[in-house]
C-alpha cells in the first residue's frame, strides 16, 4: 500500500516571502533546544504529487500554472529540476549550502481533500492525473557556524514538523505514497473462543484491542458456544463497538456499590435522568433518547442540543482530533433531523510554557496540542458554515498529558419533524463520504486509557475531517426531511455503519451487503468496512429511496442503498455471498452483562487558609487578568467564524471595540420569526474538581446559568447538557468523584428547575507512561446551559454603557477562596473553603432575569474566575469607561468566587425599581468617564488592565486597546 | 416585478442563505441553485436579472480559495457570464465569490495581475470592519453616502495587485478599509491591523470591473442588513447616520437592473 509509483512527478509551489508559519516553527523548535542560535529560519513550500503526469510533455507546466501557483504572490518549479542546495530557491533568495530539506507527506488513506480536488480539476482541464497527494517541504537554514546533525533532524521531524499518526517524513525528497488500487481485500476470519479460559479470553481481548470487560468476553464465548459456531472477526468487533464505554455508557449504567453498603442503580438513571423526569419541564420534547436532546424554541420550531468530547484523538493528532470532534457533534444534531445553527468549543490544555523535558514520551507538547486543536476547530466550523458562538479555553497542569476537547452544537427543526419510525421493508441508505481505513476502531479506542505506545498502535483510529462533505450532507438531510423522504435517520459515529445500522435495526433487524458500500479504495477487510468511522456519513431508512438518491446527486453528495430493514430481529451482514455477521439483535443490544462497580469513600481535599504575604490587591488583580485561563482569548476566537448565518446577537467578544468578554452568547436562528433568540452559556472549572467534585458541579451549573441569564435568557426555561471527563472509573476513588459530581448535578438542576436533555461521559482519560505511572486528567465537568431570549430589545450589552449609571453587586459580598484563581496566581493554597452549594442563588438568577425582562439592566458581567476585581476590570475595559466602586480590600471580597453573583449596570432613574425586583443586590458605585477602575483605595488604569488582560496578543493587535491618557 | 438573483451553490458554499436574506430585504427575488442544476441546464442563468456568488469554502479551498469555483465558472459558464455583463446585469461576488470571480476573469486579476492571497497574519480572521465607498463607477457603491460596517471572515483575503495605478485611474477600487474615530472622523486604515484585517494593498476591500456592473469584495455586507446584527446596537456610532447598515448597497445593485 505504501509503494511509491515510478511515474510520480512533483511540483514545488512556494510563497514569495518568508511566511508567518516559518516564524512559528522557529519558536516551536526553540522549546526543544533548537533555538535561534542553532536555526536561523524555516521556509515552507507545498509539494504536489500527481501520479501519471510526465514532466517532459508540458502537462506539468500546464498543471502548475493553471491550478497550483499564483504568480503575483508565489512561484513554482518542477522538483526534479532542483539540486539539493537550492531546493527551495524562489529565484531571489538562494539557500545556504548548510541548509537541510525535510519533506513531509500524508500517509495513504488519510483524508486528502486537496489531492482529490487536484485530480478532479486536472481532469476538467484534460490533463489526466490518476491520483494526487500533497506534502510540505521545509528548508531549514542553520544559523551561521552551525550544522544540524541527524539527531537534530530526527527531533525536528518528530516534535516540530510532522505527526507520525497521519504523516510520513524524510530528509530530502519524500516519494509520495498512494493507496494501492489493485490491492486484494483481506477475508473475514474466524476467532475461536470456545474452550478459552479467562486468560485466553483476555489475550484475544488484548490482541484485537476490543476493550471489553472480562465477564463480557465470557458471555460472548458462551453465546457462540450455544450456537455451536465460531464468531467472525466482524461479529466480535461489532459486539466490542456496541458494548464499548463510548456507545453503551457502561459506567453510567452500572450498579455501583458504595462503601457504606448502599447501592446506586445507575448514575444516569439515579441522578441525571431522574432530575429531568422530576422537573418534567413542558419545553422538553425529548431527552437522553436520540443523538441529541430536543427542546421547544417557539410555536413553530424546536432546538436540538448536544455536546461531545474528542479527547483521545485530540491528544494524538490535535488538528484531526478536534476537527472531527466538531464534525461529530454537528452530525449528532443532523441525526435528529435538525439543521446545525451554532457550535461551541471548550478546550482544556496544559500550560503553553511547560518545559518540554516535563512532557513524557508519547505526549505532544501542550502548545502544539493547543495550536492544532484550535486550527482543527476553526477549520471544521468555518468550512461547514456554522457559527462558533461559545466556548472557553482553560489551562492547567492537570491537562498536560490528557487535553480535553469538548464540542457542542445546536440545531433547529420545525416542531415534531424528526421521523424516528423505520419500518420493515425500508431501504437502508448510506449518505456522504466513502469508507476508508481511517477511523477504524474509534469507539473501542476512545474507551481505553492512553499509553506511551498508543500513538503508534492507534494511529488508524484518528481521522482528518472533510467538512465540505458534511456541509453537503446538511443540505441533503434538511431537504429530504422537508420532503418527507426518510422514516428514520442516524449518524455513523464511532463505530461507523456498525453503530448506525445496529442502532436503527435494534428492533427490526436488517440485512446488509457490504459490496454495496462505497469505498475510497479496495483492500479493506469486511469488518473494517462495517466499523470504519467517518464524520461525514449518515444512514437513513427510506421507504422509497429513488427521490432521495436523486436529491443527493443534485447536491453532489454520495448515496447508496446497502440493504433493508428486515423485521425478523436478526442483524445479517454479507460481503457478496459470504455471511460475515449473523447476530440476534436482542443479544447485541441487551446481552451485555451489567457492570458492577465499587466506589470508595470520597476524599474531599481541604485546604487550610493562610495569610498572603505582601498583599497588594492592584498587583494581584493584574496578575489574575494575565492568568492563562482568564486572559483574553480573542486571538483564538477570531479564527472562528461567529457571524455566518447572520443570526448572531451576542458575540463572544463585544463592547465598544469588540475586545471585551461576553458572558453568554446568543443568536436568532435563521428562518425563524426574528422575535426570539437562543442563548448559550458554559460552565467549566479546572480547579474545583481537584478539591471537591460535588462543589464543582454546583459551581459550573451556576456559572452556565449566570452566563445565559446575562445573554438575555429566561431563567425559568433553561435546559442543560452535561459532559463528564474523568479518569479510570474502575478505580474506586475515581468513581467516588464521579458519583459526587453526579449528585451535585442532580441537586443543583432540581433547584434550578433546569433539566438535563443530553450528555456524554468521556472516561479513561488517563495517561500511562513507560514506567506504568498513571496520570489521570483533572476531574472536569462541563455544563452547557441553553435558554430562550424572549425579547431581543432588553438583552444587556457587553461592557459598561454610560458614565453616571449605577453599579449593583448581586449576591453575597464575599466569595470563597478555596480552589480560587487567587490560589493559582499565588502558587500555593491560600485556601479556605471551596464555594458551597447556595440554595438561594436560584432566587437571585430569577430576580436578575426579571430585572432584565423589565429592561432595567444596561449591561452586566458575572463574577467568575478571579472574583469581583477581575469582573470589574474586564467590564470597564469592554465599555472603555471607568468604575468607582466603594469596596474594602478583603481578599474574599475582591477575589472570592461563588454562586449567583453579578455586577450590573442600572440607570439612576431605574435604581429604585431594580432594588425592589432584586432584593439581594447592593449599590456599590458608579460608572465613570475617567478611564480607571477604583476598587476602594486601589486604582487601576484601563491601559494597565488592557496590558495585563490582552498584552500577550500580538503587539500590533493591541494598538487599539488603550483607552486612557 | 422583483428582479431574480441567481445565487449558485458549489460544494462547500455556505453563506448563500445570508446573501439571499440580504437580497430579499433589498427587494429582489433570490434563487439558490446548486451548480449541478446549472450544468444540467435545469436552471438557466439567462432567466435571471442578477448573479450573486456567495461566500463559503467551495471545494474546501483546495488549491487556493476560489480557484476551483473560478475554474468551474470560467470553464462551464464563461460565455453565459460574459453575456450577462453584455446585457448589463449586475453581478456580485462576496468573499469566496469574490475570489472565484477574480479567478474566472470577471474582475481585475485574470491575467496574473491580482490575487487574493493569504492574510498577512496567516490565519483566518473574523471581525467587524468599516468600509468606505470609493468608486463612482460601481453601480453597487456609487450611491452610498457614508461608510458601511460589516464582518470579515476569511483566511485568504489580502488583495495583491501589480496594477494599482490602473485600478485607481479607472475608478475600479470600489471599497476601502477605513477607521472611524470616536469623533466620527474617517481615517484611512493605512495598512494597519485590525482596521485593515488582512494587509490588502492600499486597503482595498473590494473592486469593480471596467463596466462598474461587477463588484467583488471580501467583507460580508450581507451580515449587516438588520439592526439586530449590529454589535454596537445600544451604543452610539459616531459619524454614521445609518450606523453602517449595508442594505443600501444591495438596494443600489437591485436598482441598477435594467428595467
Amino acid at each position: 500500500m505504501l509503494e511509491p509509483m515510478a511515474s510520480d512527478r512533483a511540483v514545488v509551489v512556494g510563497p514569495a516571502h518568508v511566511d508567518e508559519q516559518g516564524a512559528g516553527l522557529v519558536a516551536r523548535a526553540e522549546m526543544f533546544g533548537l533555538g535561534i542560535e542553532r536555526i536561523h529560519q524555516f521556509r515552507l513550500a507545498h509539494v504536489r504529487f500527481g501520479e501519471g503526469v510526465a514532466v517532459d510533455d508540458g502537462r506539468l507546466a500546464t498543471l502548475a500554472e493553471s491550478l497550483l501557483v499564483d504568480p503575483v504572490v508565489g512561484w513554482w518549479l518542477p522538483a526534479d529540476d532542483l539540486d539539493s542546495s537550492s531546493l527551495m530557491s524562489d529565484g531571489v533568495t538562494k539557500a545556504s549550502a548548510d541548509s537541510v530539506v525535510i519533506e513531509t507527506g500524508l500517509r495513504p488513506g488519510v483524508t486528502d481533500r486537496e489531492g482529490a480536488e487536484l485530480v478532479r480539476a486536472a481532469n476538467v482541464l484534460g490533463l489526466d492525473v490518476d491520483a494526487a497527494t500533497m506534502g510540505i517541504r521545509f528548508l531549514i537554514e542553520p544559523s551561521d557556524g552551525h550544522e544540524l546533525n541527524e539527531a537534530d533532524l530526527q527531533l525536528l521531524a518528530s516534535r516540530v514538523l510532522h505527526n507520525d499518526v497521519i504523516e510520513r517524513w524524510a530528509v530530502g525528497s519524500l516519494p509520495p505514497a498512494f493507496a494501492d488500487l489493485r490491492a486484494g481485500a483481506p477475508l473475514t476470519t474466524q476467532i475461536a473462543l470456545d474452550g478459552l479460559d479467562d486468560d485466553g479470553l483476555a489475550a484475544v481481548n488484548q490482541r484485537r484491542r476490543l476493550g471489553l470487560d472480562p465477564q463480557e468476553m465470557v458471555v460472548i464465548r458462551d453465546y457462540f458456544s450455544d450456537l455451536g459456531r465460531t464468531p467472525t472477526d466482524a461479529e466480535l468487533e461489532m459486539l466490542a463497538q456496541t458494548w464499548s464505554e463510548h456507545c453503551a455508557h457502561k459506567t453510567f449504567r452500572a450498579l455501583i456499590e458504595l462503601p457504606d453498603g448502599g447501592e446506586i442503580d445507575g448514575l444516569m438513571k439515579t441522578y441525571l435522568r431522574s432530575a429531568t423526569e422530576a422537573i418534567d419541564a413542558p419545553w422538553v420534547r425529548s431527552a437522553f433518547v436520540d443523538n441529541a436532546g430536543i427542546v421547544r424554541f417557539d410555536d413553530d420550531f424546536d432546538l436540538a442540543l448536544k455536546a461531545e468530547t474528542h479527547n483521545h484523538p485530540s491528544a494524538l493528532e490535535p488538528f484531526g482530533g478536534s476537527n472531527t470532534g466538531v464534525g461529530g457533534v454537528v452530525r449528532d444534531i443532523l441525526g435528529v433531523s435538525a439543521k446545525p445553527i451554532a457550535v461551541s468549543d471548550i478546550l482544556c490544555f496544559g500550560p503553553s510554557e511547560t518545559d518540554p523535558a516535563d512532557v513524557p514520551d508519547g505526549v505532544l507538547h501542550p502548545q502544539r496540542i493547543r495550536e492544532g486543536v484550535i486550527a482543527g476547530v476553526g477549520d471544521y466550523g468555518n468550512k461547514i458554515g456554522v457559527p462558533n458562538i461559545g466556548g472557553a479555553v482553560v489551562h492547567d497542569p492537570a491537562y498536560t498529558t490528557t487535553p480535553l476537547v469538548f464540542a457542542g452544537c445546536i440545531g433547529l427543526l420545525p416542531t415534531g419533524s424528526n421521523p424516528t419510525q423505520a419500518a420493515a421493508g425500508d431501504s437502508i441508505v448510506v449518505l456522504g463520504g466513502a469508507v476508508g481505513r481511517d477511523g477504524v476502531g474509534g469507539a473501542t479506542f476512545s474507551s481505553q486509557t492512553m499509553a506511551a505506545e498508543t500513538a503508534e498502535v492507534a494511529g488508524s483510529s484518528v481521522q482528518i475531517g472533510d467538512p465540505i462533505v458534511e456541509k453537503g450532507l446538511i443540505d441533503v438531510i434538511v431537504a429530504a426531511r422537508d420532503l418527507g423522504l426518510y422514516s428514520a435517520v442516524t449518524d455513523c459515529g464511532a463505530g461507523g455503519l456498525s453503530s448506525a445500522v445496529g442502532e436503527m435495526a435494534e428492533v427490526l433487524g436488517a440485512e446488509v451487503d457490504l459490496q454495496l458500500v462505497p469505498r475510497k479504495y479496495p483492500g479493506l477487510a469486511p469488518w473494517e468496512v462495517w466499523l470504519s468511522e467517518a464524520q461525514e456519513r449518515m444512514v437513513v431508512a427510506s421507504p422509497e429511496p429513488g427521490p432521495l438518491l436523486e436529491l443527493a446527486e443534485r447536491w453532489s453528495v454520495g448515496a447508496a442503498v446497502i440493504g433493508t430493514f428486515s423485521g425478523d430481529g436478526r442483524l445479517i451482514v454479507r460481503d457478496g455471498t459470504e455471511t460475515v455477521i449473523d447476530l440476534d439483535c436482542s443479544f447485541l443490544h441487551d446481552g451485555r452483562p451489567r457492570r458492577r462497580m465499587q466506589a470508595a469513600r470520597l476524599e474531599v481535599v481541604r485546604t487550610t487558609r493562610s495569610e498572603v504575604v505582601d498583599y497588594d490587591p492592584a498587583s494581584l488583580t493584574l496578575q489574575l487578568l494575565a492568568h492563562p485561563s482568564i486572559r483574553s482569548n480573542e486571538d483564538v476566537v477570531r479564527t472562528f467564524d461567529h457571524e455566518v448565518l447572520g443570526g448572531t446577537l451576542v458575540r463572544p467578544y463585544g463592547g465598544v471595540q469588540g475586545d471585551g468578554p461576553a458572558d453568554g452568547t446568543a443568536m436568532v436562528p435563521p428562518g425563524t420569526s426574528g422575535e426570539r433568540a437562543v442563548a448559550f452559556g458554559i460552565g467549566v472549572n479546572a480547579r474545583l474538581g481537584q478539591l471537591d467534585p460535588e462543589a464543582m458541579a454546583w459551581q459550573v451549573i451556576d456559572e452556565a446559568v449566570r452566563n445565559v441569564v446575562l445573554a438575555g435568557a429566561d431563567p425559568l426555561e433553561l435546559s442543560l447538557l452535561d459532559n463528564f471527563a474523568w479518569g479510570d472509573p474502575t478505580d474506586p476513588a475515581t468513581l467516588a468523584e464521579i458519583v459526587a459530581a453526579c449528585r451535585g448535578c442532580h441537586d443543583s438542576a432540581m433547584l434550578f428547575g433546569a433539566p438535563f436533555v443530553s450528555g456524554k461521559d468521556s472516561l479513561y482519560n488517563v495517561f500511562v507512561d513507560e514506567d506504568g505511572t498513571r496520570d489521570p486528567v483533572a476531574p472536569t465537568l462541563v455544563i452547557t446551559a441553553m435558554g430562550i431570549v424572549k425579547n431581543l430589545d432588553v438583552v444587556p450589552l457587553t461592557g459598561c454603557v454610560a458614565a453616571g449609571n449605577e453599579v449593583w453587586l448581586v449576591g453575597p459580598q464575599k466569595g470563597e477562596l478555596g480552589g480560587s484563581h487567587l490560589d493559582a496566581v499565588l502558587g500555593h493554597d491560600y485556601g479556605g473553603n471551596v464555594p458551597r452549594p447556595d440554595p438561594v442563588a436560584v432566587a437571585r438568577h430569577h430576580a436578575v432575569g426579571e430585572a432584565i425582562a423589565a429592561n432595567l439592566v444596561r449591561s452586566g458581567h458575572d463574577l467568575a474566575e478571579g472574583g469581583l476585581a477581575v469582573a470589574a476590570a474586564e467590564w470597564a475595559l469592554a465599555g472603555r469607561l471607568g468604575l468607582d466602586l466603594d469596596i474594602d480590600s478583603d481578599p474574599a471580597r475582591l477575589f472570592g468566587e461563588g454562586s449567583g453573583r453579578y455586577l450590573l449596570e442600572v440607570r439612576p432613574e431605574d435604581g429604585q425599581r431594580f432594588g425592589e425586583i432584586v432584593p439581594f443586590a447592593v449599590r456599590i458605585g458608579r460608572v465613570v468617564a475617567r478611564p480607571s477602575v477604583r476598587l476602594g483605595v486601589h486604582e487601576l488604569g484601563l491601559g494597565e488592565i488592557a496590558k495585563a488582560w490582552r498584552g500577550h496578543l500580538d503587539a500590533d493587535d493591541t494598538t487599539s486597546s488603550g483607552g486612557e491618557e | 416585478m422583483k428582479p431574480k438573483v441567481l445565487i449558485p451553490i458549489a460544494l462547500g458554499t455556505n453563506r448563500d442563505g445570508d446573501l439571499a436574506d440580504a437580497f430579499e430585504l433589498a427587494g429582489a427575488d433570490p434563487q439558490r441553485v446548486p451548480l449541478s442544476a446549472l450544468r444540467s441546464g435545469d436552471v438557466q442563468m439567462s432567466d435571471h436579472q442578477m448573479l450573486a456568488v456567495p461566500g463559503g469554502f467551495s471545494y474546501g479551498d483546495a488549491l487556493g480559495a476560489g480557484r476551483l469555483l473560478g475554474l468551474d465558472l470560467a470553464g462551464w459558464f464563461g460565455d453565459q457570464l460574459h453575456a450577462a455583463v453584455a446585457a448589463e446585469k449586475p453581478i456580485f461576488g462576496v468573499c469566496n465569490g469574490f475570489q472565484a470571480l477574480v479567478r474566472a476573469g470577471l474582475l481585475p486579476g485574470g491575467d496574473d495581475q491580482a490575487v487574493l492571497g493569504a492574510n498577512d497574519r496567516d490565519r483566518f480572521e473574523c471581525r467587524w470592519v468599516t468600509l468606505e465607498p470609493a468608486s463612482s463607477k460601481s453601480v453597487w457603491v456609487a450611491g452610498l453616502t457614508e461608510p458601511i460596517r460589516c464582518p470579515v471572515a476569511h483566511g485568504e483575503g489580502r488583495y495583491v495587485t501589480n496594477q494599482l495605478d490602473g485600478l485607481h485611474r479607472d475608478d475600479q477600487v470600489a471599497l476601502r478599509y477605513v477607521e472611524v474615530d470616536a469623533q466620527g472622523v474617517v481615517h484611512p486604515a493605512a495598512g494597519a491591523y485590525p482596521s485593515n484585517p488582512n494587509g490588502s494593498t492600499d486597503d482595498i476591500a473590494g473592486v469593480c470591473d471596467d463596466t462598474g456592473l461587477v463588484l467583488g469584495l471580501m467583507p460580508h455586507p450581507e451580515n449587516h442588513v438588520r439592526q439586530r446584527q449590529d454589535p454596537l446596537r445600544g451604543r452610539t456610532v459616531p459619524g454614521l447616520a445609518e450606523r453602517g447598515n449595508c442594505v443600501a448597497l444591495f438596494r443600489s445593485g437591485v436598482a441598477a437592473v435594467a428595467s
